[in-house]
């Protein structure tokens, strides 16, 4: 059986990861030969030739993580007429273009994920948060604070105390950082669910001197990181992994090229990363994000 | 007795007393939010606001020159960008360079990137609006060519790299005696060298100018070479400040530089402003900036309230202009 993945662009630390992720789910499935292509630049039409090829080579599945949400779809169709089983994962492909999408994650679990890291970083696991967002109209932001809210309640030792919005500018992120240690000086931790605004508010705590007593947290990148985490003023962040993105959409596009059922609801199990639920639109999401901190940061440093 | 030399022409259009009543304002204001919110009126908050605020002084004298002389220049905040990115880059592949070398090749090739926009509105006599319009996206477009699209991250760049500029001396750190420096040489450009003065005669009547023998587009283009200048050693500052070189850094600025100026008082028409009102222009958006956060309201009225005081500043200067008296010659179109 062969299996195709279309990254985004080849010869990016990411891709690489998902490659590694690819290679050890077939080497687990057994009969599977992953083919591992892409363009090599980060364009739709790049991976419309790469995609044809796939269809005149006729592999059994098609995992691609889409430049253009709409661009890809007539390719796609023609490839799912043909048989073949097509699947998007990580940057969606629009519904009438592929059976499914596995999201690296959902809203809920990002929400929860953030609140478990600020716990963990709190000292003696209580005392104020505070969250710096983005800007206040971005939609995913958004759904990610709402998420953190309506979990609160199941960590009753974390008292959310204001959301600021640092616009995903590097001088507002810092300045209203600032602004949180000044108006709470007992503020524990700083979720930001952005990697610009988490780089700022780190630094800004690093210039306090705040560094062992008010902790940042929240979804960020492991190279734009390592500084920090070095530092200590960022003890452990997430994200998803693309190991685990590369690992599941191998593990999903086989199992459905074996026949399991995707209608809403069905649930398709993806080895060692556990099982994915789709839901009306076709999607599901992989697992929590990926918690990074001093031990893995720099291995994932080097990846992305 | 020698025959005296001539009176040296006096600055047009100034208004001491806009300054002082901006100053005042600056005072009440800081007085009011430390009533309310005592951690705000503390000696290390207000260095902090300083520092917070030196990187929008530097580049404010910068655009100030260049609104003087009726130009504007909106690359100025790509342009801290670009710089920055080169700086960080040249960091990056020798990190044993002393920073003031990093410093200086940061303000050499901001003055490279300046001197562009210079010589299309000087030679190739393009509206200064356009013509950076066009370098901005044009600066930006190379930040992310040259740097592929990654950030050059903390542990990129050396602790000193970060460092120095947080250095205390006198209880001020570096960036806010960087921004001192900026102040007090900008001042003297303008009040004692020729070249200073020729800016407020280009801007204030390019007509009369060319009469006198002023080149008008040389003065424009020596403002936007130093305007470039200033904004490479901000590029520096800034990816030193916040330990991150990326394509969007200090995305937006240029719109918080040129209200900064005209809040200042520097007139949009060319031809006058002064050190002192763009200094206290930089120092109430500075204190607006990061009192509202402090207040915690919400985000969208930190926008609004950001726009009203920079109509109302606007507004301010229009009827200060009116109250002058008229020109008998309206001028020309250069």
């Amino acid at each position: 059986m062969r299996i195709a993945i279309v990254a985004k662009q080849l010869g990016s630390g990411y891709s690489d990861a998902i490659r590694k992720g690819g290679e050890q789910a077939s080497a687990e499935l057994g009969k599977v030969q992953m083919i591992f292509t892409g363009p090599s630049t980060p364009t739709a039409e790049g991976q419309i030739e790469v995609l044809n090829t796939l269809i005149a080579q006729q592999v059994n599945a098609i995992a691609v993580a889409a430049n253009d949400p709409d661009a890809l779809v007539p390719t796609l169709k023609r490839a799912m007429q043909r048989g073949i089983k097509v699947i998007s994962f990580d940057s969606a492909v629009s519904p009438e273009g592929r059976i499914v999408h596995l999201a690296p994650s959902s809203d809920a679990l990002v929400g929860e994920t953030c609140l478990q890291l600020a716990q963990a970083a709190a000292p003696g696991g209580k005392g104020k948060i505070a969250i710096l967002s983005a800007s206040a109209t971005a939609t995913n932001q958004n759904a990610w604070i709402a998420a953190m809210q309506s979990a609160l309640p199941r960590h009753p030792d974390l008292q959310l105390v204001a959301t600021v919005y640092g616009d995903d500018l590097s001088d507002k992120s810092y300045r209203e950082a600032l602004a949180l240690l000044k108006r709470f000086p007992d503020l524990a931790v700083i979720v930001a669910p952005t990697s610009i605004g988490i780089v700022a508010a780190a630094k800004a705590i690093e210039d306090e001197h705040l560094t062992g007593k008010v902790f940042v947290t929240g979804l960020g990148l492991p190279s734009e990181l390592l500084g920090h985490i070095n530092a200590g003023s960022v003890k452990s962040f997430a994200l998803w992994n693309p190991i685990d993105l590369g690992y599941s959409a191998v593990t999903l596009a086989t199992h459905l090229a074996r026949g399991a059922k995707t209608g809403p609801g069905a649930t398709v199990p993806l080895g060692r990363i556990g099982s994915v639920t789709f839901d009306q639109a076709g999607t599901g999401p992989m697992s929590k994000p990926f918690i990074f901190d001093g031990a893995n940061t720099a291995e994932f440093a080097k990846i992305f | 007795m020698p025959p005296q030399p001539p009176e040296p022409m006096r600055l047009p259009n100034r208004i001491p007393g806009r300054e002082s009543a901006l100053a005042a304002v600056i005072v009440v204001m800081v007085a009011a939010l430390g009533l309310r919110w005592p951690q705000f009126a503390t000696l290390s908050s207000l260095r902090d606001v300083l520092d917070d605020t030196a990187i929008l002084i530097l580049l404010a004298l910068g655009q100030m020159l260049v609104i003087v002389t009726r130009c504007i220049d909106l690359s100025v905040a790509a342009n801290v960008a670009l710089s920055g990115m080169i700086v960080a880059q040249l960091e990056q592949s020798h990190p044993s360079l002393p920073i003031l070398v990093l410093m200086i090749f940061g303000m050499l090739a901001g003055s490279v990137f300046g001197a562009v926009n210079g010589l299309l509105v000087w030679l190739v006599r393009v509206p200064s609006i356009v013509a950076t319009l066009g370098t901005m996206a044009m600066f930006r477009g190379i930040v992310y060519l040259i740097s592929a699209g990654r950030w050059i991250n903390s542990d990129q760049l050396s602790p000193q790299f970060q460092q120095e500029i947080r250095d205390t001396w006198l209880g001020l750190s570096m960036l806010s005696w960087l921004a001192i420096a900026g102040v007090a040489l900008i001042a003297l450009l303008l009040r004692y060298t020729n070249a200073g003065r020729r800016l407020y005669l280009a801007g204030g009547n390019p007509a009369a100018a060319a009469y006198v023998g002023v080149q008008v587009g040389r003065s424009q283009f020596n403002a936007f070479v130093l305007c470039g200048m200033l904004a490479g050693l901000c590029g520096y500052l800034w990816v030193a400040r916040f330990a991150v070189a990326y394509t969007d850094i200090a995305s937006g600025f240029e719109l918080q530089v040129i209200a900064a100026c005209v809040i200042g008082g520097v007139s949009i028409r060319g031809g006058s402003g002064t050190v002192a009102g763009v200094l206290l222009g930089c120092v109430f958006l500075g204190i607006v900036r990061n009192a509202l956060p402090l207040v915690g309201i919400s985000p969208f009225w930190q926008m609004a309230v950001n726009g009203l005081v920079i109509v109302g500043a606007a507004m301010l200067n229009e009827q200060a202009s009116a109250e002058q008296p008229r020109r008998i010659l309206e001028p020309d179109a250069k």
